[in-house]
């Protein structure tokens, strides 16, 4: 785009109920921000529920807390942060235009995101099925029922099964809807890497690069909350 | 969409409703007006279908033994009386509609700040209608409109899924509009358009959206919890397997309480721009009645646990929320006291907008006394889960949301279809409404005081006269509910044609054509003056 006249540009940029394109990026990136307002109180949901039935039911939430492998959980926390780190380097090459490095941070973010989905199926959610320690029996035919070792050191820790079916429960509510929102993340990010190839940005306009820069920060914000409250509050063994 | 008897004088011009024609220009249109009367149409459906099973509860309750159907059918009318009404209906009412209309207009822009994302907050309302609806069709669900666990996670036999499904996602339609107000309100004012010279009603959906933002989602998760718990039986709500229900009516009402403030802040923004208009004089009180609106919407955050007296919280919990509930009489006095003062010495005339504000104002005033009878922990014991309680919230609800709606809708229609409706008629109908909503809330009311208790089927012979007359002004007020809905019709194609300002009112969106064309202005107005710069001489 360097190559055009930076006027047409933004008549093509600017959306008709906006003035400049000031006006259209001020909102654009208030209109983010007060999204995730509502996406915080959407977790603040369950982190309140999550807290009160820890409150309630200490021993078993640390039992349960034992059943997760937070070596796993740590690795999957750092390639998170790296991809924040990508993320605002995207939003670095889209301000300056630098189209190709935008490019290839936007690939970076999405390889890190996938990269975490998958090693929290394949290392986490498989094996937790293996070993019946997802709940819900009714719908997926599946009761959750340790066995064997994990049975063993769940009764040595004086842990109610129930309880520890509940905080297997808000584990998968909690990173299912994380996971989710990644999940989203990452098909928005595709949606980003083709508009960059096409060179549809230029430090005019990169708004759709900074708010989904914002959403995919607060992704990763939220499994800074959930690492410890779900891997750690057992202690590491 | 016919024009062959269109005037000449409307369709001599462009604006929004000629400017393209056939289903998909509607469909797939992002122009904020357009998407205003979508919404309008699909509420007001969904406004009669909750209606009628109003009308069935109503006929079964004359005779004490039941008149109509069985018990198990009688839970599912007032569970879909209660659910469309409110997540269908009175949520979006006002924001959806006539925000939709009036907001760009009123702070002088050309459309919303995300026309798209307008037009996919109508396509997310029908999803979640279209799935409550075929909840209905399938069977209807029983669990009363606040799904309370465990029943409605472990025991009810009846479609609790797909209706929660419903409400689910047609809350996130709720948060869209609410995200779009926000934005649109703080960056696209017209020049000159300062926050103190914003319209009240500007100020009224800004609160509004404030709490649609922050409370909404907390529902959504609640509500996607109890899903959860009923799909795959785990404890999160259900007591028998380890959960809390208390924990589910807290997180419920976080959002269910201040969501009656979403219902009832709009019309209290609508009410200010009737009265300064019908009075010729500027409104009193402005900047107390804009600080009320955000002081209404902080404390409607704060005081959920008064649905909860009796329901298992600590006394200790139970005092502080009744003090705080209490605190929301001040704000919502301080409204009532302005707009009182701003009649006072005013220019009055009765047209018909006018008439359903005056019953805003007392019908509004006491559904909020009777409030206080309910924030009074001791008095809350003796009535709670009875009839009174249905006549305040209704007396709040319809005596005052619906009221204010009908008093805005007949305000704006010359400005909505160009057009103006039969006056008397419409002074006819607002009249009926009234008395038909008096003769149908009073006496529960009474019913209420008297013991009789709410979602029963049946009730003691000695209720009967008092029912009897709750039915026959359910009757009345059904019919004043119909007549608008015909004359309104009619007038869209034989009403006189309005002209930009037949109130000659003051604001923003009487100084463009009626209807307005699809930008809205032909230039962006720039402000000069406050709001409501109504002088006595010129009446």
């Amino acid at each position: 785009m360097a190559d055009h006249p930076a006027q047409a540009v933004q008549v093509h940029a600017l959306a008709h109920q906006f003035d400049d394109l000031d006006q259209q990026h001020e909102a654009s990136n208030f209109g983010m921000w007060i999204f995730l307002a509502t996406e915080i109180m959407f977790f603040g949901g369950m982190f309140a529920g999550y807290t009160i039935f820890r409150h309630e039911y200490f021993t078993s939430f640390a039992a349960g807390s034992h059943l997760l492998n937070w070596r796993i959980g740590a690795t999957n926390t750092a390639v998170l942060i790296c991809s924040s780190l990508t993320m605002a380097l995207a939003v670095h090459a889209a301000q300056l235009g630098k189209r190709m490095q935008l490019v290839t941070f936007l690939i970076l973010t999405i390889v890190l995101g996938l990269a975490f989905i998958g090693i929290k199926l394949t290392f986490e959610w498989s094996r937790d099925w293996n070993e019946y320690l997802v709940p819900g029996q009714l719908v997926l035919g599946h009761a959750f029922a340790p066995q064997g070792e994990i049975l063993k050191q769940l009764q040595e820790a004086h842990a109610s099964l129930p309880k520890v079916e509940m905080f297997m429960f808000f584990y998968f509510a909690m990173t299912g809807f994380h996971a989710l929102h990644m999940v989203v993340g990452v098909g928005l990010l595709l949606a980003l890497t083709i508009m960059a190839w096409q060179g549809r940005f230029s430090p005019q306009r990169f708004n759709p690069v900074e708010g989904i820069g914002l959403y995919w920060h607060f992704v990763d914000i939220v499994w800074i909350f959930l690492f410890p409250l779900l891997y750690l509050i057992g202690g590491i063994s | 969409m016919s024009t062959a008897t269109i005037e000449p004088s409307l369709e001599s011009r462009v604006h929004y409703l000629n400017v393209s024609y056939g289903i998909k220009s509607w469909l797939l249109t992002t122009d904020h007006k357009r998407i205003a009367l979508l919404y309008l149409a699909s509420i007001t459906l969904m406004f009669f279908v909750g209606g009628a099973a109003a009308v069935l509860i109503r006929l079964h309750l004359i005779e004490p033994t039941g008149a109509l159907v069985q018990p198990e059918t009688y839970n599912k009318l007032f569970s879909m009386h209660g659910i469309i009404m409110v997540f269908f209906f009175l949520i979006p009412s006002i924001p959806a509609t006539l925000g939709n209309f009036l907001v760009p207009m009123m702070v002088g822009a050309r459309d919303l700040a995300f026309p798209r994302i307008n037009l996919l907050s109508w396509y997310v309302y029908m999803v979640g209608a279209l799935l409550t609806l075929s909840a209905i069709l399938a069977g209807g669900v029983d669990t009363g409109w606040t799904f309370y666990p465990p029943y409605s996670s472990n025991y009810s036999q009846t479609h609790v899924i797909l209706a929660a499904l419903g409400v689910f996602i047609a809350g996130f339609s709720s948060i869209l509009t609410g995200f779009n107000f926000i934005v649109t309100i703080h960056k696209m004012r017209a020049p000159g358009l300062t926050w103190f010279r914003l319209p009240l009603f500007i100020w009224a959906l800004y609160a509004t959206s404030i709490i649609q933002i922050l409370g909404t989602p907390v529902v959504a998760i609640t509500i996607a919890l109890l899903g959860l718990e009923r799909l795959f039986h785990v404890g999160i709500f259900d007591p028998k397997i380890g959960g809390d229900p208390i924990l589910f009516q807290h997180l419920f009402w976080f959002y269910s309480h201040p969501a009656v403030y979403i219902m009832i802040l709009p019309p209290m923004g609508v009410i200010s721009e009737l009265v300064t208009c019908f009075s010729r004089k500027r409104i009193f009180g402005y900047s107390f009645i804009a600080f009320s609106s955000l002081s209404i919407a902080v404390i409607s955050f704060l005081v959920w646990g008064h649905h909860m007296f009796v329901s298992g919280q600590s006394v200790y919990a139970g005092l502080v929320f009744s003090v705080l509930s209490f605190l929301v009489a001040i704000p919502s006095a301080i409204k009532v006291f302005n707009w009182t003062a701003t009649l006072y010495k005013g220019s009055i005339s009765y047209d018909a907008p006018m008439l359903y504000a005056m019953g805003f104002i007392g019908l509004f005033t006491m559904g909020g006394v009777t409030g206080l009878f309910l924030a009074s922990l001791a008095v809350d014991v003796h009535v709670h889960d009875t009839y009174f309680v249905i006549a305040h919230f209704h007396y709040i609800m319809v005596g005052g949301a619906v009221m204010a709606y009908l008093g805005g809708i007949h305000f704006w229609w010359p400005k909505i279809t160009g057009r103006l409706y039969p006056d008397k008629w419409a002074r006819f109908a607002a009249l009926v409404i009234f008395i038909g909503f008096n003769l149908t809330f009073f006496p529960q009311y009474m019913l209420g005081y008297l013991g009789m208790p709410r979602r029963y089927a049946v009730y003691p012979a000695e209720f009967q006269v008092l029912n009897v007359m709750s039915s026959a002004g359910a009757s009345i007020l059904g019919v004043g509910y119909l007549i608008p809905l015909v004359y309104l019709i009619w007038s869209m194609r034989y009403g006189p044609v309005a002209g930009p300002n037949p109130w000659r009112a003051k604001g923003l969106e009487w100084e463009t054509p009626s209807p307005p064309p699809t930008e809205n202005f032909e230039e962006t107005p720039v402000v000069t003056e406050e709001a409501y710069a109504y002088s006595t001489e010129e009446a």
